[in-house]
């Protein structure tokens, strides 16, 4: 009994001595080599995410800066707007996505073609693209020339009013990213077994049915990824409501990220700047934290 | 249970099909145009001689010139005198975004895969959560610390900017197509006695380059379609690229915007290229099978 004590404390010993899991098969130089290896990824990690992160938090650590921010309505307007943008515009676009996934499914080489067709939004570069939807949207603009030449009717001034504008940037931004969501959700769809078609068909689920109970359940896990990541880069966008909309009527439409760089820009404030973004954290840490979880625990390519 | 008489069935069969079809074709005629609009109004004003079909109401082009796009090409209008060397630029912050990330991103995937065999759990996990970082949030303090570092206004704080937000998505998915290389290849060659550089260069890097590929052309659009980083931290003349240019360009009242958009669908047309290089690899790569409830 006694033996018996003294071997197993003899055993706890020697697995206290055992190198970290870590690096359990890695000895010497191969150690070295993996460390070299790694190095310039840490590096880069390091000196231009971790260390401007850091800095940032640092910048807006002064709680003055948000008395002064929450004070301004001009920042109160840009949050319900961010809130508004983010809020139609993650879940428009994905959405659309789904449902736009569904045509693509279809047999034909023309089904095909269109494929190709439609990443034409997604390739070309942003300023490109908003840019034209700018010039299409402003008063003299193209699409109320073709309002008015087609139908007859004259056109509202669509920047110029705050839900028209705001529509601008959401329909703006969805032309542009949905390419990417319906690929995926295109991807998703090939990923179900036709068996599960098959049976569905067989129990009566054709049409709306089968997207109902056989699409939806099996893309579920996949739809609420993409809103998340639509959420957290759509947050952060600059590009559409600064070309977009350029934040009119009356700086009504900007958004957080457009108004702290006008805060360093205009005002000479990075200060006010970095804490006017800070507002987001709320959303953003959740939103990540979701985003992480779920694609550490389930095998989604994106 | 009522029979439904067989010619009945086969006639409301055909009926449904040809409805069918009939919805597909006028979805398909509303999502050209829907895709289609945006490029035409550009094509619109860059074939106006005067560029200003805006506020003429024409939704056709009345008198077609190509005299903006040769207006680009010879930099003949005083706004362009310096387009090719901004399109220099932007080259080179879009080539070498594409070479840092892939080898910062190859090498990480190397050692987190196969030397430690998955067990840099941490060090994933940041690159993850690097990847929920809004990119525009960190444009502030980068543009400061740039100072500090003494790179400000240089093609190099631009490419750092750009390499360090590619990365983690490169290395994700490097890691998700290594898996698909089996590790006994490294294990042979490490038993007749190769270096683990040799692995990585002889044995790795030949395997991985489809993934390679696309994560840098990837890197090459995400440089490409970026626009305030360059806005914010690139100043003298000599350093600008198409994108700071065009909003420049843009901001103008007195511009005849038919250069600019001739400029910017030129701008357009390697991303636009590339990315039809590439769609194979894409589609590939989202549709194999690897996406499970």
């Amino acid at each position: 009994m006694i033996m018996q004590q003294v071997l197993a404390a003899g055993r706890v010993r020697l697995a206290r001595y055992r190198p970290p899991a870590w690096r359990s098969h890695l000895h010497g130089s191969e150690f070295v080599w993996a460390v070299a290896f790694i190095t310039p990824y840490i590096g880069v990690l390091l000196a231009f995410a971790i260390h401007p992160i850091a800095y940032g938090f640092w910048m807006a650590s002064d709680p003055a800066l948000y008395v002064k921010l929450f004070s301004s309505d001009e920042y109160l307007e840009a949050l319900v707007s961010t809130a508004l943008y983010v809020g139609i515009g993650a879940n428009a676009s994905v959405f659309l996505a789904l449902l736009l996934s569904g045509f693509f499914m279809r047999r034909g080489w023309w089904v095909k073609a269109m494929l190709v067709l439609s990443m034409l939004p997604w390739a070309l570069p942003a300023q490109t693209a908003f840019m034209s939807f700018h010039w299409m949207m402003i008063y003299w603009g193209f699409l109320n020339s073709l309002l008015e030449k087609v139908f007859g009717i004259a056109g509202p001034d669509w920047l110029d009013h705050y839900w028209l504008a705001l529509g601008a940037n959401i329909i703006a931004y969805t032309w542009k990213t949905m390419p990417l969501w319906t690929l995926i959700f295109l991807a998703g769809r090939m990923a179900i077994p036709q068996d599960l078609y098959d049976a569905a068909e067989v129990d009566g689920a054709t049409g709306l049915r089968r997207f109902v109970h056989v699409v939806v359940p099996l893309l579920a896990n996949l739809y609420f990824i993409c809103t998340l990541l639509a959420t957290i880069w759509m947050l952060g966008d600059y590009n559409t409501p600064d070309m977009v909309s350029g934040g009119a009527p009356l700086g009504s439409t900007a958004v957080l990220a457009t108004v702290g760089v006008e805060f360093l820009l205009n005002d000479g404030r990075p200060d006010l700047g970095v804490a006017a973004v800070m507002a987001a954290l709320p959303v953003l840490i959740p939103a990540g934290l979701l985003l992480i979880r779920r694609l550490q625990t389930r095998e989604v390519q994106l | 249970m009522s029979v439904v008489p067989y010619a009945q069935r086969w006639s409301n069969h055909r009926w449904r099909r040809r409805a069918d079809a009939a919805g597909a074709a006028v979805l398909s005629v509303a999502l050209l145009i829907w895709w289609f609009l945006p490029l035409y109004n550009m094509l619109l004003i860059a074939l106006d001689p005067e560029g200003d079909t805006e506020f003429t109401g024409d939704i056709w082009p009345s008198d077609p010139t190509l005299k903006a796009f040769v207006g680009v090409f010879l930099e003949g209008y005083w706004y362009l005198k310096d387009f090719w060397l901004q399109l220099g630029n932007s080259f080179f912050i879009g080539a070498m975004t594409m070479a840092f990330t892939a080898l910062i991103s190859s090498l990480g995937s190397f050692a987190l895969g196969r030397m430690w065999r998955g067990k840099g759990g941490v060090i994933s996990t940041a690159a993850l959560l690097l990847y929920t970082v809004p990119v525009y949030f960190l444009v502030i303090p980068f543009y400061l610390l740039m100072h500090k570092y003494g790179l400000i206004d240089t093609l190099w704080a631009v490419i750092a900017a750009n390499v360090t937000f590619a990365v983690p998505y490169a290395l994700l998915i490097l890691q998700w197509y290594g898996r698909l290389i089996p590790i006994e290849l490294d294990d042979a060659a490490r038993i007749d006695g190769a270096t683990p550089i040799q692995v990585y260069t002889r044995i790795y890097l030949p395997l991985m380059s489809p993934a390679l590929a696309v994560v840098g052309i990837f890197a090459f659009l995400t440089a490409w379609n970026e626009y305030l980083y360059q806005f914010i931290l690139l100043s003298s003349p000599g350093n600008k690229t198409v994108a700071i240019s065009l909003a420049t360009f843009f901001d103008n009242e007195d511009t005849p915007w038919n250069y600019p958009v001739a400029a910017s669908l030129i701008y357009a047309l390697p991303p636009i290229a590339l990315f039809f290089a590439i769609r194979r690899y894409i589609a590939a790569g989202l549709t194999s099978g690897r996406v499970k409830r």
